[in-house]
């Protein structure tokens, strides 16, 4: 276990190109560098703006193991703060939301601070007095996070002081966010209610690989998708009749291997990366009325074609999130552990499109996405028999070559046939890069 | 016919019995075509159609969720779930000719291989007599902690 503590190239070593060593997913010390590097070069999703509409609001998340809040500071200034009083490391806010007004004032000695994170007031500031207080990193307030931006309403944040710039990290993948934004006729959108959490005993990343695992789905949610499209059958309704709910949201995840391989996958970058280039399981959802109208008037009968005619699946951003613009949710895989995960789902609504839409949002997310979600219990089963399993001594390696190419180029946007596991292996390039990121850019200055 | 407050009370009893014993045929013979069970994801929420449920499921998805318990290749129930209901006597709060609430709190406990929860909850029951029987028209259930992230949750409270 000793071996990877502090030694970042150790851990980069697990990932061959056509394998990855069990380790990247059970080891604890792994995890750890994970969470000192991968978290802290990349660029990781923090939440929605709307969810800190007014100034004060706030709302507390974490990034990779870290407690951070988002909180609005003017109108148009949000700030990512370290959630934790500079004086004894006392969490500022403790609910998960909430307005706290002109100044976070932390509960234990009062100690106050703009919502900027600046130093407003210390009571009895005198016992401070001639003992260079503001010398410190206590004396200047609460610690903000190494740099933030806003794209089109999502917060992202990347922990290090220095590093890779926000449009460097995302390049052109932020093409799935953009549509997602599009698909409102006034380009905005609002988070609808709390998210879904769901614990899952199992390592993040094999949540983030099943993102754009195609060859799981006939297979693993035969049980849920086979069984409804049985009952359907059963029901032996007349043409025409409409259809449950259940069959539009449920039904296409038994499409077959052809399907998934004509849908295509497309690699950017940093390992991002978005199944259903050319068609996905959305593809055919009911048309709602009014909704192509209010688009059309938004933005001309061309585009609005076009932003619609994008039916991507699920788009990863590495390192976790997922974006499913089509119907507007996003789910953010949380690591705790090396073998544990909690998933937050959030829904969106699409302001100034029929609520209808919204309503299909909220039932794929509780049909799919939820605890309760028969679909959900087919996953977990997998992921949970998965980090079991690694446990074995008898074979080290996990394998992830299905359509592999001799010497991939992960720096250049390529699309694949729909079943390749390129996008894992895009990930996994992706963090052995930031693994390492320091030593690269030492060593490049030296 | 009229119903009394008692047989209103055994219905709830009977139904959480089906339930733990597994006789879902039984069960979903309860329900009204038009039911839908209902468990909210946030405290006192009120709008099952446009935000986030745990579960807002009409009778379709119910058999499916029962279907899908026996299927062959339903790996999650590859063991089988247990649940077991240790509920108060029901409040009856309205009896309105042919329509009756009840509001009974309940611990719900399920298990499988070596993990067991337990959970709080408030099962709200819309009944109605139809043709003579009672029936289940929507049944609501809060979970006191509905709010926490849980690991699966794979039979019915």
């Amino acid at each position: 276990m000793e071996r990877y503590s502090g030694n970042p190239n150790a851990a980069a070593a697990l990932v061959e190109p056509n394998q990855v060593h069990r380790d990247v997913y059970i080891n604890q010390d792994v995890y750890k560098l994970e969470m000192q590097h991968v978290f802290t070069n990349a660029w990781v999703f923090v939440g929605h703006e709307s969810q800190t509409a007014a100034k004060g609001d706030y709302f507390a998340t974490q990034i990779g193991d870290q407690p951070v809040i988002q909180v609005r500071h003017k109108a148009d200034d949000i700030h990512v703060l370290y959630n934790r009083c500079p004086h004894k490391g006392t969490k500022i806010v403790i609910d998960r939301q909430g307005n706290t007004g002109k100044f976070f004032r932390c509960p234990y000695h009062a100690w106050s601070f703009k919502t900027d994170g600046c130093l407003l007031a210390i009571p009895l500031k005198k016992g401070y007095e001639g003992t260079d207080l503001e010398k410190t990193a206590s004396g200047k307030g609460m610690k903000a996070v190494g740099a933030v931006k806003n794209h089109r309403g999502f917060i992202f944040a990347r922990l290090a002081e220095e590093g890779i710039s926000f449009e460097e990290f995302f390049g052109d993948s932020l093409s799935s966010i953009d549509n997602m934004v599009d698909r409102s006729p006034e380009g905005r959108l609002e988070v609808v209610g709390p998210p879904l959490r769901y614990m899952h005993h199992c390592n993040w990343k094999m949540l983030v690989e099943n993102q754009t695992d195609t060859c799981h789905p006939m297979v693993a949610h035969e049980s849920s998708a086979g069984t409804a499209i049985k009952l359907y059958e059963e029901l032996d309704l007349p043409e025409g009749a409409p259809k449950p709910p259940a069959m539009e949201i449920i039904a296409p995840f038994m499409s077959p291997y052809e399907f998934f391989e004509g849908m295509g996958i497309r690699t950017w970058p940093n390992g991002h990366g978005h199944t259903g280039v050319n068609h996905s399981i959305h593809s055919d959802y009911t048309k709602i009325e009014g909704y192509f109208e209010a688009m059309k008037a938004a933005y001309g009968e061309e585009k609005a074609k076009a932003i619609l005619d994008e039916n991507r699946h699920n788009t990863v951003y590495f390192p976790n999130i997922m974006v499913k613009g089509p119907i507007q949710q996003l789910r953010v895989f949380i690591p705790l552990a090396a073998n544990r995960t909690v998933v937050e789902s959030y829904i969106y609504r699409l302001v100034g499109a029929p609520d209808e839409l919204t309503a299909r949002t909220a039932m794929y997310n509780r049909m799919i996405n939820a605890p309760t979600s028969i679909v959900g219990h087919d996953d977990l089963e997998m992921y949970e028999r998965a980090q079991e399993g690694l446990q074995s001594d008898g074979m080290e390696w996990v394998n992830i070559q299905r359509l592999l190419e001799e010497d991939e180029d992960f720096t250049e946007e390529a699309v694949h046939n729909g079943t390749t596991e390129r996008q894992m292996r895009n990930q996994f390039n992706a963090w052995a890069k930031f693994m390492t990121y320091e030593l690269a850019t030492q060593e490049a200055a030296e | 016919m009229s119903v009394s407050k008692d047989q209103l009370i055994d219905f709830i009893y009977e139904e959480v019995r089906m339930l733990d014993e597994g006789r879902y045929a039984e069960w979903l013979a309860l329900w009204l075509p038009d039911g839908h069970y209902w468990m909210p994801l946030d405290y006192k929420q009120s709008d099952p159609i446009n935000e986030t449920s745990l579960l807002y499921e009409d009778l379709f998805m119910l058999k499916l969720r029962v279907e899908r318990l026996n299927g062959a290749r339903t790996f999650s129930q590859k063991p089988k779930s247990r649940c077991h209901h240790v509920i108060q006597r029901p409040f009856v709060d309205e009896m309105k000719g042919d329509c009756f609430v009840t509001n009974t709190s309940m611990h719900y406990v399920e298990t499988r291989l070596d993990e067991q929860q337990l959970l709080a909850l408030t099962a709200r029951h819309e009944l109605a007599l139809v043709d003579g029987n009672l029936h289940i028209a929507n049944k609501r259930v809060d979970i006191l902690n509905c709010d926490a992230a849980f690991c699966n949750i794979q039979l019915l409270p």
